[in-house]
């Protein structure tokens, strides 16, 4: 090179002269074939920003590049177009998917996981994991109106476990609480497989009207495009912070991998869009800067918009000083949004932000043509087809191998294990109470904020949270149920993914809820492992046909894979949230009874299935066996008869059998303010002709309603006519005993206070004990 | 307008509180932002629950210095009626229109639980004849731990100046103190949520005495409309 380049201006920007090596591209997670694609599609080489750009837009986060084809075979859209809950914004077209609720409302909602920056730093992890799904709901416009999480932590016994549980619950109850938004608590379970990948799924819903849903697309050239929120820093760059070291002379040690979040910011921002959406025609475009920060953001934008995009990172407001254009571009900075306005109506945004004394940039423009253009001290640094970004992404079907002990689980015997005797039934009962799955998660919920906004109509605790949505002003409840049993999935993926269906739409149906439509988390081990892989379609296939059968769709969700640890992979997760819709204030029915005097009933038939229990886990320490068959026609009579009984006023409680099968669901129904008893006789020991198969047998499709003496014969009647197995079992009094009679014989006699103050202590003193 | 209720950046009960005035007791309220002046025609105000300003600092410690602090003072100090519910009566004792602190709870944990709670007979209007001697209130906060010092807090007791005590401490509290007033009887602070129990769908209903204990001089006035529920 000859010295006349010497009069040009250094190159601002470091980024542009770093030379794209094989190992930097496969340090940024990009396979050599992935490279090949990119520089076919660029026709030349990527300058180091651009790789950037493509490694997070191709990832697992953002492309669904292991699990696009399967997500297929979700049904999106309800087939019967009548009904209510038909879906206005479908899975993936937007931030978040959106279904009618009637009378011109609708509800957005989603969840999503925050599993791995949850493991590093719990607090931030699960505090900025409430505050990304707070942004995508109120980004379609929405007002968030619930909160809930779906949590897994490793053996509670641990002081690793401990340290991730008491983080995660008070990084939400941080976050959500200042927010403002009620948390409605969710499921949390226990299991070794989780220790060291904790999952944290966090789960928001909101309402809107109809006319008010906002797009995330960047339209009509010339438009201004805004940055609005606080400024960029360097965090959340996380793995690639390899780059920035090379390239800065500031030191990376105190970068934080992890985001850092700040509520009081969100809150802000979320009063500000939403004071700015409400000003009619002025926002065109809006989308949260989540993963990928400024990157997915412009590049989904302009790609929605079928138009393109350019912006300059020198108007970007930041917070630290020396940002490359790599750095500015991939920042995770917490509580930041792109906003697209009408050209010409600029004040009205920039009043609407002075006023809530937020940041408001204008750091570009909706272009003609595709391109993705970003300049940065006076350098174009990126220069990229937006499609290319968000479309083009490769796609993978991966090989798949049946793992042996799904194989081992369907051959399982009953009489591999002993049989429980009479005398052992109290103790059986005891430690099931105690495990933290099944135990009170009260020590969870107090620490959230779940009455704010003055709805909460069913507190945490039941089998589904309700909110009433008196906020907009409607005359409406919400319901919302979370469910996965990873043990069911760990040994029958479809089975089990099917089981996390019915149960949560049968926890709704308990509340007197008509489920809508479902979110998923897939939370999974390694997709190229072909054993993780196949255990991955089975749940996605088991939950996809359970969706059509109900004609229940996905509105949307999100993928969490390489969950993996010292030990390998967790176990498969697909957590199943579900809304449900109550219209009438009389249908709001609870778990646990509020009377005594009132007839237990058991719908379904006995259980008798122990495969894959808690009672196997609690009592011999195993997590093997068949898996509870599912009866999606069974459970579909059960369902209609318990809403219909709800509305014809005979049901006054009904609670699922669950974790713990039938003498665990008996003995929560009595668990209430009163010393609330039962006498109950079951007069044979049912399909399994053992004690422990009818009581502690995780069997689907099994309720206990508490329904008023009167009324029982009607509820009989009904329950005979609609083809659903019904027995009364006993009848609840205010004698805090709880007496089970089986084939004749006394098998437990038990002070229902102390049993729950087992299930109420097991969470609260394994976490004062260190 | 007759109830303003005050909303700081950071306010979260500031709709609940609206709601529970103008929809349910059937009074004229609205929401005044931080920065504009408190209406001349205000007959009393609500200082409502949130996270104000962060809670950065302290709890209430920004929102005395916005620009609304001052005319709140004002109205008080001209003896208008003034209630602040959680954060709001943090904010109330940051800016000295009634005496302590509230600290963080002793348990060190954010607390939201139906709280059983006894009323006091305080003055005229929160006595226990009219609120109800036991009340189930919700509460939400992570700092109501109330601290005073001693010849305050003897001050405080001998002028009947407590008008609620939990039943069962929950976050530490000098003497179970849930809830005061200053000692002209014009400024109201409580930790518990009596705009979250006024609905058939809330747990009690055991916020609407408080809320028209607090309300009865506007109440009582003429020119109100009947309350309806």
């Amino acid at each position: 090179m000859t010295d006349n380049t010497t009069s040009l201006p250094p190159n601002p920007d470091p980024c542009l002269n770093v030379e794209i090596t094989p190992e930097l591209v496969s340090q940024h997670g990009l396979l050599p074939e992935e490279y090949e694609d990119i520089l076919r599609i660029l026709g030349r080489v990527p300058n180091l920003t651009e790789l950037g750009i493509f490694s997070v837009m191709w990832s697992e986060h953002c492309a669904y590049k292991n699990t696009r084809k399967l997500l297929r075979l979700f049904p999106t859209e309800k087939k019967d177009k009548d009904a209510i809950g038909q879906v206005l914004v479908k899975a993936g077209e937007e931030n978040a998917g959106v279904i009618d609720v009637g009378e011109g409302w609708g509800v957005a909602f989603k969840i999503e996981s925050h599993n791995h920056p949850s493991a590093i730093e719990p607090f931030e992890g699960a505090a900025t994991g409430v505050g990304g799904i707070v942004r995508d709901i109120f980004t379609m416009g929405a007002r968030p109106v619930l909160l809930t999480n779906s949590l897994r932590f490793g053996d509670l016994d641990s002081p690793l476990v401990k340290r991730l549980f008491r983080g995660v619950v008070s990084g939400i109850s941080h976050y959500g609480n200042c927010l403002g938004i009620p948390n409605m608590g969710g499921d949390v379970y226990f299991d070794s497989c989780y220790e060291g990948n904790p999952l944290v799924n966090a789960l928001c819903a909101g309402i809107l009207r109809h006319e008010d849903i906002q797009k995330g697309a960047a339209t009509g050239v010339g438009n201004p495009v805004y940055y609005v929120g606080p400024g960029t820093g360097r965090d959340g760059l996380g793995g690639a912070s390899f780059a920035s070291r090379e390239l800065t002379e500031e030191s990376a040690e105190d970068r934080p991998a992890v985001q850092k979040g700040d509520p009081f910011m969100e809150k802000l921002l979320l009063e500000a869009c939403l004071e700015m959406m409400a000003i009619p025609g002025l926002v065109v475009g809006i989308q949260d800067m989540g993963a990928a920060g400024l990157t997915c953001s412009t590049c989904e934008t302009a790609s929605r918009g079928e138009s393109g995009i350019e912006i300059d990172l020198d108007l970007v407001p930041q917070r630290e000083s020396g940002m490359n254009s790599y750095e500015i571009m991939l920042s995770e900075s917490q509580e930041r949004m792109l906003v697209i306005v009408k050209r010409g109506r600029e004040r009205e945004l920039e009043e609407v932000f002075e006023k809530w004394d937020l940041h408001a940039a204008r750091i570009g423009e909706v272009k003609e043509g595709d391109r993705m253009v970003v300049r940065h001290k006076g350098v174009v640094v990126a220069d990229l087809p937006a499609k290319s970004l968000t479309d083009e992404a490769p796609v993978y079907d991966q090989p798949v191998s049946e793992p042996a002990h799904v194989v081992q689980a369907r051959e399982w015997k009953p009489e591999s294990v002993p049989e429980l005797g009479e005398g052992e039934v109290a103790g059986a009962l005891e430690s099931l109470l105690s495990h933290p799955t099944i135990a009170s998660k009260r020590w969870v919920w107090r620490q959230y904020d779940h009455m704010v906004m003055s709805g909460c109509t069913v507190e945490p605790g039941s089998d589904a949270g309700v909110v009433h949505l008196s906020i907009a002003g409607i005359d409406k409840r919400l319901a919302i149920a979370n469910d996965c049993n990873n043990r069911f999935c760990y040994l029958d993926p479809y089975r089990g993914a099917q089981i996390a269906f019915v149960e949560c739409m049968r926890n709704l149906a308990c509340s007197g809820a008509k489920a809508l439509a479902v979110t998923d988390n897939l939370n999974f081990g390694n997709p190229n492992k072909p054993e993780a892989y196949f255990l991955l379609r089975e749940c996605v296939k088991g939950l996809a046909d359970a969706c059509a059968h109900f004609d229940v769709p996905v509105v949307g969700g999100n993928v969490s894979l390489y969950n993996e640890h010292g030990d390998g992979a967790i176990d498969p997760t697909p957590v199943v949230s579900m809304v449900g819709l109550i219209e009438k204030a009389e249908m709001v029915t609870r778990s646990s009874i509020e009377r005594g005097g009132l007839d237990l009933v058991l719908l379904g038939g006995l259980p008798h299935e122990m495969g894959g229990s808690y009672f196997l886990q609690t009592q011999y320490g195993k997590k093997e066996g068949l898996v509870p068959e599912v009866d999606l026609e069974a459970e579909a009579r059960l369902q209609d008869l318990i809403l219909s009984e709800i509305g014809g006023g005979r049901v006054e409680s009904a609670h699922d059998l669950a974790e713990g099968g039938l003498l665990v669901a008996l003995v929560e129904m009595l668990f209430g303010e009163a010393p609330f008893g039962a006498r109950v006789t079951v007069d044979q020991l049912g399909p399994s002709g053992r004690l422990d198969g009818l009581l502690f047998g995780e069997s689907q499709g099994r309720v206990v309603v508490a329904v008023e003496p009167n009324s029982t014969s009607a509820l009989l009647d009904n329950a005979s006519k609609a083809g659903v197995p019904a027995q009364t079992l006993g009848q609840s009094d205010d004698s805090g005993e709880l007496l089970l009679q089986v084939e004749g014989k006394a098998v437990l006699s038990a002070d229902v206070s102390s049993l729950q103050k087992l299930w109420e202590d097991a969470i609260p003193a394994r976490m004062s004990s260190s | 307008m007759k109830v303003a209720i005050l909303q700081f950046p950071g306010s979260n009960c500031d709709w609940d509180a609206e709601h529970a005035v103008k929809e349910v007791l059937g009074i004229p309220a609205r929401r005044v932002w931080h920065k504009d002046p408190l209406p001349s025609e205000t007959e009393a105000v609500i200082v409502p629950g949130g996270f104000s300003f962060g809670d950065y600092l302290r709890c209430g410690a920004i929102a005395r210095f916005s620009p609304i602090t001052a005319d709140l003072q004002r109205f008080a100090g001209q003896g208008g009626q003034v209630l602040g519910i959680c954060n709001g009566f943090q904010i109330l004792c940051e800016a000295g229109l009634l005496p302590g602190a509230l600290i963080r709870n002793d348990c060190l944990e954010f607390r939201c639980v139906n709280q059983a709670l006894k009323a006091e007979d305080s003055n005229d209007r929160f006595h226990s004849s009219k609120l109800g001697s036991n009340l189930l209130l919700p509460i939400a906060h992570g700092e109501g731990n109330y601290r005073v010092k001693e010849s305050t807090l003897s001050d405080l007791e001998e002028n009947n100046q407590i008008l609620l005590r939990y039943q069962g401490n929950p976050n530490g509290s000098l003497n179970d103190i849930a809830g005061i007033r200053n000692r002209e009887g014009n400024v109201y602070g409580m930790m518990p949520h009596p705009e979250r129990a006024v609905e058939p769908y809330h747990p009690t209903l055991d916020g609407l005495p408080v809320l028209k204990a607090f309300l009865e001089p506007i109440l009582s006035a003429p020119a109100v409309e009947p309350v309806s529920q």
